[in-house]
């Protein structure tokens, strides 16, 4: 056996020992083994944290409550600059009428983004968290790092106070969005006006600290190299070694279309697969990985289920982000729920926190 | 069915085992269960797997450990090798008398959307990508008693007209059964004729599913199954190939796939005149069976596994893009298939079954996708020689004389 073999063997018995991987060794078995073996470990790490065979989703709406944005990353399709055409923050009755319809569809959250709007204030915020929980009960998931770190600094306030501010306003937990590579050479060329890795990483120590739980997500593949993709997935482990504080790991390809960052194809169905399995092997302290129907289709979703995936993510009521780029898959909870039983799998609703209902 | 059920113990008990000493990955241990592992000892040195196999495939949800087995036989034959062909598709009527309620393509004479491309315009289509490195031209079409058995020769010769050294793929075994009653010849004259006027070899459709059940129900007025196999014989007998396809995910049900592929393999057995196998997955919108769903990946790549493990005679298996998207077609090259067919511009009949690819993948686009999978992409003429290894050369040009298959 030659050396490279040798290593390769090393590593794949590792993984089934459930010895912990080193960053280089994930490289090597991401770039060195194919695709089935890769997904035949992602599937044993799985089992091993699921044996239940269940496969879990949450009914919710992504409710962007503005589009105005500053940071305008090149890979965006959904802001607009203040004024522009197209531009908007949300009305309280907009926002009423879409929680009403949520929870009649049986939501049970709604995660709360949008843009970094250079006018609204902290208190904007802790009001439109009052004003939902005066009304609704539902779960906020809401407000991703860049924008924690955006109210912080337009009101000149610690990261901890704007945080304890909307946890006391009715914060529930802290979507892992914004992170796209949390490699600040990756992120000075797609989001430059965007927080940077170690402020990113401080908010969710923070949020966790407080007791918030998070979810973590990577963009990947533009262009970032394979050490880089890596390097984000270290870094997340890292912190879930201290604080233990996130629920779930979503990685989804970057994608093209209306987008103004260099062009490339999105990533393949291949590519977006290996690189799940590599993440549920790597991020062996993460109890959830999600599969992004979103960017991939039903279809892949699917497939991904058995590379590492236990998690469909949202039936998302609502999308408009994904959607401005051009990507619009549209997924009815009984097709989740068909897709889920063909893969052989018990679909189950759960919370942000991954009970299950 | 757990898989990997105590794995852990089966690597602890053996690590020093030098079984990886060729291949560090592809592990059996990592993939098999204890339903697959007597399928594994048979694929292993190569025995047929029985129908009784094939079920206990289909029913399995172990989808890597079945796609482990697939690719042992997909390597054994094809190595690393993914095949592409530049192909132009060419869908000359809509109008056909057999009504099938899965084809969303079909209309009746004068209904709205009904058309027939007249030779002229045909003619025109050709000339149109004369600077493309076309190798292929894959002709499939409805029953429309309006045209004249000339028609089909004129068809052939004019292509040949244009595009002297263009591959013609054409004709099911359904236009081929239909051909003979319209001129009133056996399939063999009939293919013999069409053979001179330029057919070269026959595309797979009209199989759909061989269980007369099923036809009853979703294609009675269609060629009797015998009569595809039959006709199939015929052409394999004179020397022309085909393809041979399934089409799946509507009411079949699991046994009738098995018993389907058997009679392809049973047929191969005689003659070795397929190509290849193209799973054909269901697409249920502006059909009658519309409120069937479409297939899932799941059975998507079940498929294309099961297909390439029964059918041991068979070189190449194909997941057609154009059905099961692009993204499943490169994965399924993990899962058996070793061919993503061709660039398929103005594919209509899976279109407008609400179809949703883009109707054409550029070449560069197909290499990288097979690339991407770790393949290695080759160019291909309809007959599987190779034109370039990149497909950045310009096609030669290939039509290699059909030499009359030998039988095994």
């Amino acid at each position: 056996m030659s050396d490279s073999a040798f290593l390769l063997k090393s590593i794949i018995d590792k993984v089934v020992a459930d010895v912990r991987l080193l960053p280089q060794e994930a490289a090597m078995l991401f770039e060195e083994v194919d695709l089935l073996t890769l997904g035949a470990l992602a599937n044993l790490k799985r089992q091993r944290l699921h044996p239940d065979r269940i496969v879990t989703y949450i009914v919710d709406r992504n409710i962007n409550y503005t589009n105005i944005c500053l940071s305008k990353c090149r890979f965006c399709a959904f802001f607009r600059e203040e004024g522009a055409e197209g531009s908007y923050v949300i009305s309280r009755e907009e926002l009423a009428k879409k929680i009403e319809e949520t929870l009649e569809l049986g939501g049970v959250q709604i995660l709360l983004q949008g843009g970094l709007h250079p006018g609204l204030k902290l208190d904007y915020y802790q009001e439109l968290l009052e004003f939902i929980k005066s009304r609704y009960q539902i779960h906020i998931h809401g407000f991703s790092p860049p924008e924690i770190i955006h109210f912080a600094r337009l009101n000149n306030l610690p990261v901890e106070t704007v945080l304890e501010r909307l946890l006391a306003a009715g914060l529930d937990s802290i979507p892992g969005g914004g992170a796209e590579i949390l490699v600040d050479r990756v992120r000075r060329e797609v989001s430059p006006c965007k927080c940077s890795s170690r402020e990113w990483l401080e908010v969710m120590q923070k949020a966790h600290q407080l007791g918030l739980k998070t979810t973590a997500t990577m963009m990947f593949g533009h262009i970032e190299t394979l050490p880089e993709r890596i390097e984000h997935l270290n870094l997340i482990r890292q912190l879930q070694d201290k604080t233990g504080g996130f629920t779930a790991f979503i990685p989804w390809p970057y994608q093209p279309g209306n987008t103004s960052l260099i062009s490339r194809p999105a990533a393949s169905g291949f590519e977006y697969l290996k690189t799940l399995a590599i993440c549920r092997i790597f991020l062996d302290n993460i109890p959830n990985i999600q599969a992004s129907w979103v960017t991939q289709g039903a279809k892949v979703a699917q497939i991904a289920l058995n590379f590492g995936a236990n998690d469909l993510g949202s039936t998302m009521i609502e999308e408009n982000v994904v959607a401005a780029a051009g990507v619009s898959y549209r997924l009815p909870e009984s097709e989740l729920i068909r897709i889920i039983e063909g893969a052989g799998f018990q679909p189950r609703r759960r919370r942000m926190d991954y009970a299950l209902l | 069915m757990q898989t990997n059920h105590d794995i852990s113990t089966k690597f602890s008990s053996d690590l020093t085992e030098s079984f990886l000493d060729h291949r560090p990955s592809l592990d059996p241990r990592l993939f098999l269960d204890p339903d697959l592992e007597p399928i594994y000892e048979k694929v292993l040195i190569g025995k047929r797997l029985s129908a009784e196999d094939g079920l206990t495939l289909y029913q399995s949800n172990n989808l890597l450990g079945i796609g482990f087995l697939a690719n042992l036989v997909r390597e054994r034959i094809n190595g690393q090798d993914a095949y592409y062909v530049y192909n132009q598709h060419l869908n000359y009527t809509n109008i056909c008398r057999n009504g099938c309620s899965f084809c969303a393509f079909s209309r009746r004479e004068g209904e709205e959307g009904a058309y027939t491309m007249s030779l002229d315009e045909i003619a025109d289509k050709i000339r149109s990508r004369l600077d493309e490195p076309i190798t292929e031209v894959h002709i499939v079409g409805g029953l429309n008693e309006k045209l004249p058995y000339s028609y089909y020769l004129e068809m052939l010769a004019t292509i040949k007209r244009i595009r002297p050294k263009v591959h013609i793929q054409a004709f099911t075994a359904v236009e081929i059964a239909y051909l003979a009653e319209l001129s009133n010849q056996s399939p063999a004259e009939t293919l013999l004729e069409l053979q001179a006027a330029g057919l070269g070899s026959l595309p797979g459709g009209g199989a759909e599913i061989f269980s007369s059940r099923v036809r009853q129900v979703v294609c009675p007025k269609k060629l009797p199954a015998n009569e595809w196999l039959e006709i199939m014989r015929v052409a394999h007998r004179l020397g022309i190939r085909s393809n041979a396809t399934m089409l799946y995910g509507h009411i079949e049900t699991l046994k009738e796939r098995v018993e389907h592929l058997l009679a392809l393999r049973q047929v191969q057995d005689e003659y070795g005149g397929f190509l290849a196998f193209i799973p054909l997955a269901f697409h249920p919108h502006n059909t009658k069976l519309s409120s069937l769903k479409k297939t899932s990946g799941f059975d998507d790549l079940k498929n294309i596994a099961v297909a390439r493990l029964l059918l041991d005679n068979f070189a190449h298996i194909k997941p057609f893009w154009i059905m099961v998207t692009p993204k499943i077609a490169q994965i399924a090259l993990s899962f058996g298939a070793d061919d993503l067919d061709g660039t398929v511009i103005e594919e209509r009949i899976t279109h407008m079954a609400g179809g949703e690819t883009t109707q054409g993948l550029p070449q560069s686009e197909l290499i990288r996708l097979i690339r991407e999978a770790g393949r290695c992409p080759k160019q291909r003429d309809t007959l599987y020689n190779l034109i370039s290894e990149e497909g950045a050369e310009e096609a030669q040009g290939h039509n290699p004389s059909l030499q009359p298959v030998s039988k095994t």
